[in-house]
C-alpha cells in the first residue's frame, strides 16, 4: 500500500434516522473525505448538523444506513459482526460527555483495563500493569486514582480517563468526539495539548469534532465544516480562516467572538433563522434558506464538492473566492497536493 | 459520603435480625414443639409457662411464631429473588434486543398482568400442591412481570448510554455488555425493589395463610395462626394480635430498609 493512500476514506456515507411512520431523518447525506496518516482533521458545524452521527457511523455504532468507511485499504462497512469486533481495536473514540462515558459503578482504573480485555492474549495482571502505565501518560496518578469511582473525578480526569482507555486498544484512527466542550476552559486547554502530545507520541490519525472554531483552529492541519448532513467545505486550516470559500464558514468564523473592547460585536454577516429540520431540508443546496448569495440555480441544483484551489475543496456554486482554473474543477474528490 | 441513616433504619435492621435468628434458633430454644397441645392451657394470657400465651388448642404461641417465621422469611426471600432472576432474564432480553423479542415479552406480561393475581394462587396451588415449595414457586412467579419491567426499562436507559457505546467500540460482544456494562447499572435499583416485594410476599403468604391454602396443618404459619385466632378473638385477641403484629413489623421494616437503601443509590446517582 502506497503511502499516498489515506488512513481513512469515507465515501458518500449517509445517515438516516426513520422517525416513526414513513417519516426519515436524514443526519448525514453522502459525506466524502480521506483522513491522511498522522494528520488531524477538524470537523464543526453547528449543534446538529450530524457532526455526531457521523463519528459513530464512522464508528460502526451503528453502521451508517449507505456509504464505504474504508480504514487502512479494508471497507469496514461490510465487515461480519466478528471481523469488526477484532478489528475496533484500530480505531477508538473519545466522547463528548466524559463522565458519562465511563461506566458509573466500576473503579475508571478497570474502565481503562477492560478495553484491553476483549482483544485477548494478555494476563490480567499484564493489564493493570499497562493500565497504570497508560493512567500516567495521561497524567493520572494510578496510586491516587486507579480506584476511584467516575463520579469521584472530575470532568477533565474523566476525559483523560477515556483517552486512557482508547490509547490501550493502540489504535491508528482516534476520533474525538466534542471531547473538551463539557470543559472549563483551562481544563481544555489541557485536554488539548494532552491530545496532540498523544497523537505525535503515538503516531495517531484523528478526526477531531467540534463546535468551537478556535479549538478546532488550535489542533487541526484541515479543517470540514459541515452543515445539516452535508459537507460544506474541507481545506487546509490556514485556508478555511485567511479565505473561507463557503459562505456558511464565513458566518461561522465571523461569529467568533474577538477579545479587545474596541471590537465590534459581531453584528454583521450574522445567520438570520434557524438550522432547517433535516426531515424536510430545503432543495438543491442546503444552506440556501439562510445564504445572504442565494440565487435560483441554489434553489434547483445541489453544489457537490468541488476544489477551487490546491486543497480546498467547496460545495457551493457561488463561492466567495474565485475557482482557481477550470481545468482543476474536475481533480478527484480527495486528491490533495501533498507537502 | 456516607449519609447517616435514622434510627428507623436501624430499628428496622435489628427487628429483621431478630425474626431471622429466632427463625434459625426455633429448634434449638427451650420451647414446646409448635404441635404439642397442652389441654391444661386453652388461650391462656402470655405467663411463666408459655411465653406469649397459648392458643385456642393449647399450642404454645412463641414456638408456632418462630416456626411460622421460616416460612414467612423463606417465601419472602426465596420469592422475590425468582422474580428478580426470571424478570431480569427477560427484561433485558427484551430491552435490549428490542424488535420482536420485545413484543413477545412485553405481550406476555401484558396477558398474565390481566390473570387476577388470587385466581392465578388458586389455580399454581391446585397445580402444583400446598407445600413451601409450591407456595415459594408461585409467589415468585407473581412477582417475575413488575422485574422484567423494570430489567427492560433500566436496559433501554443504559444500552444508550456513551458508556456502552465505548465498551462497544473497545470491541466488547453482546454478552460482555450486558454483564459486564448492563446488567450490574440495571440490578442496582432493582434490588431496592426487591425489599419492597418481600414486604408484599410476605403479606401475600399471610393471605394465603388466612385462607387456609398456606403449608398444610398443623405446621405454623403467621396467617394460618392470624386465621385461627379468629374462634377467640373476643375472648382472646392476643393468639392473633402476636401473629399480626409480628407480620406487620416485619413487613414495615422490609420496607424501611428498602427505603433507605434506595435513598442511599439516589445519593450515588445524583453525584454522576
Amino acid at each position: 500500500m502506497s503511502e499516498r493512500e489515506p488512513l481513512l476514506r469515507v465515501e458518500g456515507v449517509t445517515v438516516v434516522y426513520s422517525v416513526g411512520g414513513r417519516r426519515n431523518v436524514h443526519a448525514v447525506s453522502g459525506v466524502s473525505f480521506a483522513l491522511f496518516r498522522g494528520e488531524t482533521l477538524g470537523l464543526v458545524g453547528e449543534s446538529g448538523c450530524g457532526k455526531s452521527t457521523l463519528a459513530r457511523a464512522i464508528m460502526q455504532l451503528p453502521r451508517p444506513t449507505a456509504g464505504r468507511v474504508i480504514l487502512d485499504g479494508e471497507d469496514i462497512t461490510v465487515l461480519g459482526s466478528r471481523s469488526l469486533r477484532a478489528l475496533r481495536s484500530r480505531f477508538q473514540m473519545i466522547f463528548q460527555d466524559p463522565i458519562a462515558s465511563l461506566n458509573p459503578i466500576r473503579r475508571v482504573g478497570e474502565s481503562i483495563e477492560a478495553s484491553l480485555r476483549t482483544k485477548g492474549g494478555k494476563s490480567a495482571a499484564e493489564r493493570v500493569r499497562r493500565a497504570r502505565e497508560m493512567m500516567t501518560t495521561v497524567g493520572l496518578d494510578p496510586e491516587q486514582h486507579y480506584r476511584r469511582r467516575p463520579f469521584q473525578l472530575s470532568g477533565g480526569q474523566c476525559q483523560r480517563v477515556s483517552i486512557a482507555r482508547a490509547l490501550m486498544t493502540e489504535p491508528q484512527l482516534l476520533i474525538c468526539d466534542e471531547p473538551v466542550s463539557s470543559l472549563d476552559v483551562s481544563v481544555q486547554a489541557h485536554i488539548i495539548n494532552l491530545l496532540r502530545k498523544v497523537k505525535s507520541d503515538y503516531g495517531l490519525s484523528m478526526l477531531f469534532i467540534a463546535h468551537d472554531l478556535a479549538v478546532v483552529k488550535n489542533i487541526s492541519d484541515r479543517v470540514a465544516v459541515m452543515y445539516l448532513g452535508r459537507l460544506c467545505e474541507l481545506a487546509p486550516c490556514a485556508d478555511i480562516f485567511s479565505s473561507p470559500a463557503h459562505p456558511y464558514t464565513r458566518a461561522l468564523i465571523n461569529a467568533v467572538p474577538r477579545p479587545g473592547p474596541c471590537q465590534p460585536l459581531a453584528g454583521t454577516g450574522m445567520l438570520s433563522g434557524e438550522l432547517p429540520s433535516p426531515m424536510d431540508p430545503p432543495s438543491g443546496c442546503r444552506f440556501r434558506t439562510r445564504c445572504p448569495r442565494a440565487e435560483t440555480r441554489c434553489v434547483m441544483v445541489q453544489p457537490e464538492l468541488r476544489q477551487i484551489a490546491p486543497g480546498h475543496l467547496v460545495a457551493c456554486h457561488f463561492p466567495l473566492r474565485e475557482v482557481a482554473g477550470p481545468d482543476e474543477d474536475h481533480r478527484p474528490l480527495m486528491d490533495r497536493p501533498d507537502n | 459520603m456516607v449519609k447517616k441513616r435514622g434510627i428507623t433504619f436501624w430499628l428496622s435492621v435489628a427487628w429483621i435480625a431478630l425474626v431471622m435468628t429466632c427463625a434459625v434458633g426455633a429448634g434449638f430454644l427451650p420451647l414446646p414443639a409448635p404441635d404439642q397441645i397442652d389441654w391444661a392451657c386453652l388461650a391462656t394470657s402470655p405467663d411463666g409457662v408459655h411465653l406469649l400465651g397459648t392458643d385456642n388448642v393449647g399450642r404454645d404461641i412463641a414456638a408456632r411464631l418462630f416456626f411460622g417465621a421460616r416460612v414467612s422469611l423463606t417465601v419472602g426471600v426465596i420469592a422475590p429473588c425468582i422474580g428478580l432472576v426470571f424478570g431480569s432474564l427477560l427484561g433485558v432480553a427484551a430491552g435490549f434486543y428490542r424488535g420482536w423479542p420485545e413484543r413477545v415479552i412485553v405481550g406476555a406480561i401484558d396477558v398474565f398482568l390481566a390473570v387476577p393475581r388470587l385466581v392465578f394462587l388458586l389455580v399454581a396451588m391446585f397445580v402444583f400442591g400446598s407445600g413451601l415449595p409450591a407456595i415459594t414457586l408461585a409467589l415468585g412467579l407473581l412477582c417475575v412481570p413488575s422485574f422484567a419491567r423494570m430489567a427492560r426499562a433500566n436496559t433501554i436507559r443504559f444500552a444508550g448510554r456513551e458508556f456502552v457505546l465505548a465498551a462497544r467500540a473497545t470491541g466488547a460482544d453482546d454478552v460482555a455488555i450486558v454483564l459486564r456494562e448492563i446488567l450490574p447499572n440495571a440490578l442496582m435499583p432493582m434490588v431496592a425493589y426487591a425489599l419492597l416485594v418481600m414486604g408484599y410476599v410476605i403479606v401475600a403468604e399471610g393471605g394465603l395463610g388466612f385462607l387456609g391454602l398456606s403449608v398444610p396443618a398443623p405446621a405454623p404459619s403467621w396467617g394460618g395462626m392470624i386465621a385461627e385466632g379468629r374462634e377467640v378473638l373476643e375472648r382472646a385477641p392476643h393468639v392473633s394480635m402476636i401473629p399480626a403484629a409480628a407480620m406487620f413489623l416485619t413487613v414495615l421494616s422490609v420496607n424501611l430498609i428498602g427505603d433507605g437503601l434506595r435513598g442511599w443509590m439516589d445519593d450515588r446517582e445524583s453525584q454522576l
